[in-house]
């Protein structure tokens, strides 16, 4: 237990710490200043609204859809060949994001993607004037491709932990299919779920290679503007206010994890 | 227990008399009876079960039958051709080894699986294509089946939930059956809070909370420990006489299925061996497996005599059964242990190898000249047959049946 | 696996057969299942389709696999993947080092801290690595010039580390499943009273029966670290990882299909590891290999 301990307080613990130390201290003292440039200057205020409401989307929508992708899978054999692909293709995506994930999208439905050229050929249709990859939508949709897969992870053992006697239990005493989904699978459900979504929601929020990949941060999320305040060389002040940014990305991420703490402990407590 | 609405009074069995000989199913009786009924449809007239405290007036109950029914599980036969009647308000146990598809049967009969051949009927109705909700039984199961996200109260109103009883009188119908199962303060408690033996109790009261027309039993009680067992054995026996309602028992337990039911079938390898009551089904087992399955037995070489008597151990003895076989076969006689005496005998046919006191009697191991062994029950003042003992063995049986030799040396 | 390892599971298989397990139930095809499933695998099948196709068109727009053969011309791009593969053996080794045996033990004798322990493994899931980017190159501005020069100049040693903090989100995942699918304190128990110390029960008798999802987890780190990039971008500008690499090559407009090349082959390389592990699961205990 120490080890692992030790080390995650080093190789996580520290490089958090001086982000947070960083951005309180200025010239050698504690200060505020960089917080209160980054609350009150748009230019750090519309990056943090852009990654809350992506965030958003991009963690409520894969959350239901991977859940339904895992009751799907759920429901066969744990060592059928259907359960083998999804857990290999699971293993696969979850950690897709970034860069390749962004070369597979351009090389889909970018502008001289296949599926682009395709539509263009046959139905005549220029897919660009609808959907264009490099908007927010564009690498919303993108962010579902890892995100999917990280929730069927999370949500399967909360599926199996479902005994097959509640719900013949329930259908005995006279439930139909959707009154036992309904009274109980997803009260019982629900503290996972919202737990996987919130889990789902950090790593939305976290998420940067991509979007960089694919727009170069032209409607810019947080991350990015951290990027570019630590790379930026010119201004001197900056990487203080990039640390403040991080430290406002912890903040947000404590938040989230304190939610998702709650939460788990009320799952824990009828399932185990 | 009180029911709402009337019902036409049941077809009952063939005679109702105590020695019933074990039923091959006559087909004549039994559902000549009007396809009534539904005291409980499920969505008819809400339920009202508001009546005072414990229920007390049985509800006509309602027969069960099983005609011919199969069912395979890829190349797995689970059930042969069962046929099986269960009379109104009896306690039929299904008793048998892992496998022998009894489980399967009480399964079939739930409505959670369909069988591949074969009738189910309830009541006289056929339930064959009738989907699990609406089977209209309560079914208690091996364990874990109590709903996690409900307090026990709420667990045991769930039927009636389902049924669209108002919220007050499903909750105090719950309470009332509650203090049935003797559990009146474990209302606000939650499943993961209760003991193994309380959380069987409620969910023995969100069975009977519907009023089902059939209860089903998937050993109940073998999650439990010795103790508890034993108690709630006897209180379900109560509570399912109380209310007289036709209940289907499965265990492995033999003196689970002994003490508890009208009649125990013995069932293996996916048929029914024997359906009759606990009495004769040890006293007169119809089969090799009934015999040797249900209490301990003894097999002991003899040989077909003329006058359809065996000898065996030098005794002669009627038979129960030859089946055909000629005189002269050698064959097996079974005997149980108590129908066996010894005494001491200084030239007697055996020794004693071992001795197991059992308080009230004892049991003995007896080794025979013939490299034989055979369980002997003595009563247990015994004192003077100790191991090493010479002794000399007397068949105290009236009747012995007969098999073939099995194959084991 | 050891006799030792094969016996003690049997034994604490059968220990666990009460209550009996029911008999695998064929699921009613339903519906829905194939509808949901199926628009799933559109959904994933296609753009790789369309990845391949276009891995397939290299400069001049013709058909070819050179996209796939310049991995094996260029030096520096197998320079690269030498170095990450290198990483990555690395990092995996040390993560499920480090997990395997915390997480035996949390699962054993500290039941309660498996919230502090999926807590801990998910934070860096959710902390962005940007802000774990920033923090090292802080640490590396200020840090003592000793320090500088023995971790952060060279990829190895200032990357690894902080990779196998990445990894352990999923790593743990799939140790987690592992160790669920058998009964570990019946295996534990039945080892330590035959004798066996901590280390050594951990290794014949635990391990063994969960190689399946160690080795799940191992080859996880390899596709993560083959496609890291942000924290490399911003320790090293020097020696590139592979991934980078491969941006580089992106960027360069005379072969875009030459990333995607590598991406699919990184992508179906690590599935077919993945998929072929799920077979090697041994017994009835480890029959579920990787991470659901």
């Amino acid at each position: 237990m120490a080890p692992f301990l030790i080390y995650v307080a080093v190789f996580l613990g520290v490089p958090l710490y001086v982000v947070i130390h960083g951005a309180l201290t200025s010239g050698g003292h504690v200060t505020l200043a960089n917080f209160s440039a980054i609350f009150t200057q748009s230019q750090y205020l519309i990056p943090l609204r852009n990654s809350l409401i992506l965030s958003l989307w991009t963690s409520v929508g894969p959350a239901i859809l991977g859940l339904a992708v895992a009751a799907a899978v759920v429901c066969g054999p744990a060592d059928g060949l259907l359960r083998r692909i999804v857990s290999s293709a699971c293993g696969v995506f979850a950690y897709f994001a970034g860069a390749p994930l962004a070369f597979v999208w351009v090389a889909s439905l970018g502008t001289l993607g296949v599926i682009t050229l395709l539509l263009e050929s046959t139905f005549g249709y220029d897919l660009s004037r609808h959907f264009d990859i490099s908007s927010q939508a564009g690498v919303g949709i993108c962010y579902f491709y890892f995100q999917i897969p990280l929730m069927v992870i999370f949500i399967t053992p909360a599926l199996e932990g479902l005994r097959p006697e509640w719900k013949e239990a329930a259908q005995n005493l006279g439930a139909t299919r959707l009154a036992y989904l309904r009274h109980v699978a997803a009260p019982i459900l629900a503290p996972s779920f919202i737990a996987a979504t919130l889990i789902l929601y950090g790593s939305a929020f976290s998420a940067f290679a991509t979007m960089l990949a694919l727009n170069g941060c032209t409607n810019p999320v947080l991350p990015c503007k951290i990027n570019l305040e630590m790379s930026n060389n010119v201004l001197t002040n900056s990487i203080p206010v990039g640390l403040a940014l991080g430290t406002e990305m912890i903040m947000i991420v404590a938040v989230v994890m304190l939610v998702y703490w709650l939460v788990s402990r009320r799952a824990g407590r009828w399932v185990r | 227990m009180t029911t709402p609405s009337t019902t036409p009074a049941q077809a009952v069995g063939p005679g109702a008399g105590p020695h019933v000989p074990p039923t091959p199913h006559d087909a004549a009786t039994a559902h000549g009876a009007p396809p009534s009924q539904a005291a409980t449809a499920r969505g008819a007239a809400p339920s009202r079960g508001a009546t005072a405290a414990p229920p007390s007036t049985p509800a006509a109950a309602t027969a069960v039958e099983f005609r011919g029914v199969e069912r395979r599980f890829g190349t797995v036969a689970a059930l042969r051709g069962l046929d099986m009647e269960i009379r109104p308000g009896e306690l039929v146990a299904l008793l048998g080894p892992s496998g022998c598809g009894k489980t399967t049967a009480l399964r079939l009969l739930a409505g959670f699986d369909r069988p591949d051949a074969g009738v189910i009927t309830v009541g006289g109705r056929d339930v064959t294509g009738v989907p699990a909700h609406r089977r209209d039984m309560g079914m208690v199961f091996q364990a874990y089946s109590l709903f996690p996200n409900l307090d026990a109260r709420a667990n045991v109103a769930f039927g009636l939930r389902m049924r669209r009883v108002r919220r007050a009188q499903r909750l105090e119908r719950a309470q009332q059956l509650l203090e049935l199962v003797g559990l009146p303060q474990a209302g606000d408690r939650y499943p993961h809070q209760l003991s193994g033996g309380q959380q069987q109790r409620v969910a023995i009261a969100r069975a009977l909370a519907i009023e089902p027309k059939v209860l089903l039993l998937d050993e109940p009680l073998s999650a439990l420990d010795a103790r508890v067992r034993l108690q709630l054995r006897a209180e379900i026996r109560s509570i399912q006489r109380r209310l007289q309602i036709t209940t289907l028992f499965v265990t492995h337990d033999q003196s689970e299925a002994l003490s508890l039911a009208d009649r125990v079938g013995v069932m293996h390898d996916g048929r029914l061996e024997q359906l009759d009551t606990p009495e004769a089904v040890y006293r007169h087992p119809a089969t090799e497996f009934v015999a040797e399955f249900v209490g301990a037995m003894n097999r002991l070489p003899g040989r077909l005599s003329e006058a359809a008597e065996v000898v065996v151990l030098g005794q002669r003895l009627p038979v129960i059964a030859a089946d055909g076989m000629a005189p002269g076969t050698v064959v097996d006689a079974l005997l149980r242990p108590e129908a066996l005496r010894v005494s001491a005998d200084a030239a007697g046919a055996g020794e004693i190898v071992e001795r197991t006191f059992l308080g009230s009697c004892v049991r003995l191991r007896v080794l025979l000249d013939g490299g034989q062994e055979v369980q002997v029950e003595a009563p247990g003042h015994s004192a003077d047959l100790p191991v090493g003992a010479r002794v000399g063995i007397e068949i105290a049986a009236e009747r012995v049946p007969v098999v073939s030799p099995s194959a084991r040396p | 696996m050891s006799a030792v390892a094969s016996a003690v599971s049997e034994r604490a298989d059968t220990r666990r057969a009460k209550p009996p397990a029911r008999a695998a139930r064929r699921a009613r095809p339903r519906p829905w299942r194939a509808v949901v499933l199926g628009l799933a695998a559109i959904f994933y099948l296609v753009p790789i389709l369309c990845s391949i196709k276009f891995s397939l068109i290299d400069q001049q727009g013709r058909y070819g696999i050179q996209n796939y053969t310049a991995i094996i011309h260029n030096g520096t791009l197998r320079g690269a993947l030498v170095l990450s593969l290198e990483i990555a053996a690395i990092a995996a080794v040390v993560v499920v080092g480090l997990i395997f045996p915390t997480t035996v033990l949390v699962r054993l004798k500290l039941p309660r801290l498996t919230i502090l322990m999926e807590g801990l493994t998910i934070l860096p899931l959710v902390v962005p690595p940007i802000v774990l980017a920033a923090g090292l190159l802080q640490l590396k501005e200020t840090a003592p010039l000793w320090v500088v020069n023995d971790f952060f100049n060279h990829p190895l040693t200032a990357l690894t580390p902080i990779y196998v903090v990445l990894a352990m989100p999923l790593v743990y995942r799939a140790i987690d499943t592992g160790l669920r699918a058998i009964d570990l304190h019946t295996l534990v128990d039945a080892s330590r009273s035959l004798g066996a110390s901590w280390p050594a029960t951990l290794w014949r008798v635990v391990a063994p029966n969960v190689q399946t999802a160690v080795l799940g987890g191992m080859f996880l780190t390899i596709a993560m670290v083959l496609g890291e990039v942000v924290i490399a971008n911003l320790i090293d500008q020097s020696n590139l990882t592979f991934p980078l690499e491969m941006i580089q090559f992106a960027s360069q407009d005379n072969a875009p299909g030459v990333s995607v090349a590598l991406t699919l082959t990184a992508l179906v390389f690590t599935f077919m590891l993945l998929f072929a592990l799920t077979f090697l699961a041994r017994g009835r205990g480890a029959s579920r290999a990787g991470v659901i």
